[in-house]
């Protein structure tokens, strides 16, 4: 039976219909909520590509079930950071590296980063590069990835 | 600026309308209908109305049948239009592969977008530019070449009164052939080219504005999961539909012959429909033995064999040498392992057949389509829309012709998203392939013989086979296509003695295709590791044994370049005085790639855990000359990725399967390098804006596993010639 589920994303309160409470959070933010930020890449937490941030940390969006969410976990997603007019210091960091190659990961890598670098906004080479290792990219934007990431923690 | 992204929403928001803007021609067309797409463009590649038109407003359309694989070219392509014809960048507006608008430039690939695409354009450009000299001199009274162009504005060179492109032509065609004489500008008044523009797509991309193919909505669009045979060539023997019609939402299981896939309202149905779905497929094991997969290359029957350089007498050579050297190369069946499942949406209305798709050939997959649905090719259009980093023919041809089928058969718009495992099992991929190589040196260190035997895939057909085509058993020429593979087979340095054949191989066991650098990568993997081989046989040092054998001064200007750049120590390998646990070295690799286009050479830096046996790549020197750069920071990010994507593929990839199936289904079973592993990579760019521009999307694969081979051998003295350098292979050679 179709049920509706409350949830807070960016900011907002958002209600959505939906048929099984076991569908990941994903799914709804893309489909029922039209958010391209998260993308789908693996659907078993490996790749990074759909994550968001829930009460800030960071989360695999497509392995955590819509019925498992509270209605007040903040729930950001890439375009709750920033805009191409007025992007997130960690955007605007990307923007300026250029680090992108096509793209797919750079959600993953945004919002894992932006979860790492409030536990550790100074962090070191190695330490962006631990936090990030459990987001793929394909493309080998790997070096300027890392850059972005220290830049933006430079300009916090 | 962001044209590029305007004119994709509007595209998407059309939905299945496609509402696309562009000056409509108001001057009949004498070009055949032939050549004309639905809305009346020229779609011809000889004609400047088929790559550009002005709008009223002076904004300069240009229609590139070359698209974005997740390298930003797009925006050097503008900036070369910008140019030629001196407008700001913000007066252009990139529409790119779309069959109804763009013409056929052939296959995004082969690095050949700038090349070859680019300089079609910047020739469409400098004609019309030619034109618009002409026509507004007419008009001001003044000489041709007495006018000046700034900002899409010609004026006279003395001043006064000028007229705007939208004013001379807005909304207009030309009508013009391409002038293969035109003349470009001259470099020295570049404003655009040869700067490291920023890319325009990156803003959207990341804050989420940006649309991915998998972000396409069509309306009334159903979502639609396919169920992949359990063994490549099983055929279906039962599906229990029982099993899924619980679930909310589903609307159909679509089973044609061995064509499996659930249909639901919903993408969450699709996928539950997907995994819930009780199928029983017959047995099959037909796949080789992983573990003896080489021999089963070496044994395969050999279709023919082409001699690719000869010079001298080197099996006489090699029988009189003191000295000789033999060794065999292999390198592995790589997966694409998009980072993005395959993802396409198809709409089957009237007869007429629309795809939003992330192929890299559009116009060729509208061919494959028409047969394989029995359409009139001019009744499919296919509309480009970027997926995750496409690197040759992954799986959106296949995904694209899934939901052709399945729009078709039930004529709603149909999404279909491949799962992770899809993706993995089903991407065609890169064939095994070996080198012999045999090599024989004199008393002073010169390599007076080189006997090389490759054993390469053999393509069949024209184009990929397409899996639904396949399963569907619907109209197609079985193909499986590796590329250009027998590209720097030919050694790039001066011998006196040299034999060297590919041998084409008429089996391989997975659907091939071509992957970064197709043969180009394996090639050079032997020929360059195995001149480090003969260099450490004569106790020279790897780099003068390399210079002494380059004559290309641009070649020799690369290497020299990078022996600088890298500090090169001059000495033979294995380095001495290692101690301890990690040992470190360096190794170089040098490609002329293809023997015609881009010089590229790497030195690359390796830490070796002789312990554990695992291997660090820390570091990367490059030094790249592609001709004329149009844009550096692209070129290097470019650089940076076939640096990084071929150092995991060296290190760390590898197909996995037992004789039924692919068993590497994700990023466990099919690790890649991630961030901890990624080296430093420093960049010297060449540039050279007298000469043509050359790709830069795959030359520099083409020497990273070379360079990191002889990097481990440096360090350890262990010669690893069997991709990927796995801590257990590095274990197992140092035993020998």
């Amino acid at each position: 039976m179709p049920q509706s589920v409350t949830l807070n994303v960016n900011g907002k309160t958002v209600s959505i219909e939906i048929d099984d409470p076991d569908m990941p959070l994903l799914y709804a933010l893309r489909n029922d909520l039209g958010l391209k930020g998260p993308r789908f890449g693996c659907g078993m937490g490996q790749c990074g590509a759909c994550t968001v941030l829930i009460d800030g940390s960071s989360a695999r969006s497509c392995s955590i079930s819509v019925g498992a969410l509270d209605a007040t976990a903040e729930i950001t997603t890439l375009e709750g950071l920033g805009t191409p007019e007025n992007p997130h210091p960690i955007q605007a960091a990307f923007i300026e590296e250029q680090a992108v190659q096509c793209g797919y990961c750079v959600n993953g890598m945004i919002m894992e980063a932006a979860s790492f670098l409030k536990e550790n906004s100074k962090p070191t080479e190695e330490e962006i590069r631990a936090a990030l290792d459990n987001n793929i990219c394909r493309c080998g934007t790997h070096t300027r990835i890392i850059r972005a990431v220290k830049r933006a923690s430079e300009a916090a | 600026m962001n044209q590029i992204l305007i004119s994709r929403r509007s595209i998407l928001r059309g939905g299945g309308a496609l509402v696309v803007s562009f000056a409509m021609p108001s001057v009949a067309s004498a070009a055949s209908a032939e050549s004309l797409s639905p809305a009346g463009k020229s779609l011809s590649g000889e004609a400047v109305d088929g790559f550009l038109s002005i709008g009223t407003d002076g904004i300069v359309t240009v229609y590139s049948g070359k698209v974005d694989l997740g390298t930003g070219v797009p925006t050097a392509l503008a900036q070369m239009v910008a140019e030629e014809l001196d407008l700001t960048l913000d007066q252009i507006h990139m529409i790119t592969g779309d069959t109804a608008l763009t013409p056929d430039q052939g296959t995004t690939s082969g690095s050949n977008s700038i090349m070859k695409g680019g300089m079609q354009l910047c020739a469409a450009a400098a004609t019309a530019r030619n034109a618009l000299l002409k026509m507004a001199g007419e008009k001001l009274g003044v000489a041709a070449d007495e006018l000046t162009i700034e900002a899409g504005v010609i004026k006279p060179s003395s001043g006064g009164e000028g007229i705007g492109f939208g004013e001379l032509v807005g909304g207009k065609t030309f009508e013009l052939a391409i002038d293969p004489d035109a003349k470009f500008k001259s470099p020295d008044t570049y404003k655009l080219v040869g700067k490291s523009i920023k890319r325009f797509d990156i803003p959207g991309k990341v804050t989420g504005t940006f649309d991915y193919i998998g972000d396409v909505r069509v309306d009334g669009m159903v979502h639609a999961r396919v169920i992949r045979p359990a063994a490549i060539h099983a055929d279906l023997v039962s599906v229990n539909e029982d099993s899924v019609k619980d679930i909310p939402g589903l609307i159909k299981v679509v089973r044609e012959g061995n064509f499996l896939a659930v249909v639901a309202k919903t993408e969450w149905a699709a996928v539950k429909a997907a995994d819930a779905l009780e199928v029983e497929w017959s047995d099959w094991k037909g796949l080789p033995d992983q573990s003896k997969i080489y021999d089963y290359v070496r044994n395969s029957e050999i279709d023919k064999t082409d001699v690719v350089a000869t010079a001298g007498d080197a099996a006489g050579a090699l029988a009189n040498a003191k000295k000789t050297l033999e060794a065999t190369y292999s390198f592995p069946i790589h997966s694409h392992a998009s980072l993005g499942p395959s993802c396409a949406v198809a709409d089957f209305k009237d007869g007429k057949l629309t795809c939003w798709s992330p192929s890299q050939g559009n116009h060729a997959l509208q061919k494959q389509l028409a047969e394989m649905l029995q359409l009139d090719a001019q009744n499919i259009r296919i509309v480009y829309v970027e997926g995750a980093g496409c690197y040759g023919r992954n799986g959106f041809e296949d995904c694209t012709a899934d939901a052709a089928l399945l729009s078709k058969l039930l004529e709603v718009p149909v999404r279909v998203q491949w799962m992770r495992h899809d993706e993995h099992g089903w991407d065609p991929k890169g064939p095994p392939s070996l080198a012999d190589l045999k090599g024989a040196i004199d008393d002073d260190g010169k390599i007076v013989a080189w006997d090389s035997q490759f054993y390469h895939a053999q393509s069949v057909g024209n184009a990929v086979t397409l899996v639904a085509a396949d399963l569907a058993k619907l109209s197609h020429q079985p193909g499986g296509r590796a590329g250009s593979v027998q590209g720097n087979a030919d050694l790039g340095y001066k011998l006196p003695n040299v034999q060297t054949s590919v041998h084409w191989v008429k089996n391989t066991p997975f659907r091939a295709s071509w992957i970064r650098t197709p043969g180009r990568l394996q090639n050079t993997f032997a020929n360059e590791c195995f001149i480090d081989e003969l260099a450490a046989e004569a106790k020279v040092d790897p780099f003068d044994l390399r210079l002494s054998m380059l004559e290309d001064p641009r070649g020799r200007e690369v290497m020299e370049r990078l022996r600088k750049l890298s500090n090169w120590e001059t000495r033979p390998s294995p380095a001495s005085n290692q101690e301890g646990n990690i040992a470190r070295g360096r190794g170089v690799a040098y490609c002329h790639y293809h023997n015609t286009f881009a010089y590229v050479a790497a030195v690359c830096e390796v830490e070796v855990n002789r312990e554990s046996g695992e291997i660090k790549a820390t570091r990367f020197y490059v030094t790249h000359d592609l001709g004329q750069v149009i844009n550096p920071d692209g070129l290097i990010n470019q650089v940076e990725g076939n640096v990084c994507h071929t150092l995991s593929r060296t290190l760390h990839e590898e197909l996995q399967f037992d004789n039924s199936s692919i068993t590497s289904l994700d990023w466990v079973s099919y690790p890649v390098l991630t961030m901890t592993g990624a080296p430093e990579i420093i960049v010297e760019l060449i540039d050279r804006p007298e000469e043509p521009p050359m790709g830069g999307g795959e030359p520099s694969a083409a020497i990273v596993t070379a360079a990191v081979g002889n990097a481990i051998f440096d360090a350890t003295g262990v010669r690893l010639r069997q991709v990927p350098f796995t801590p257990e292979r590095f274990k197992a050679a140092a035993m020998d």
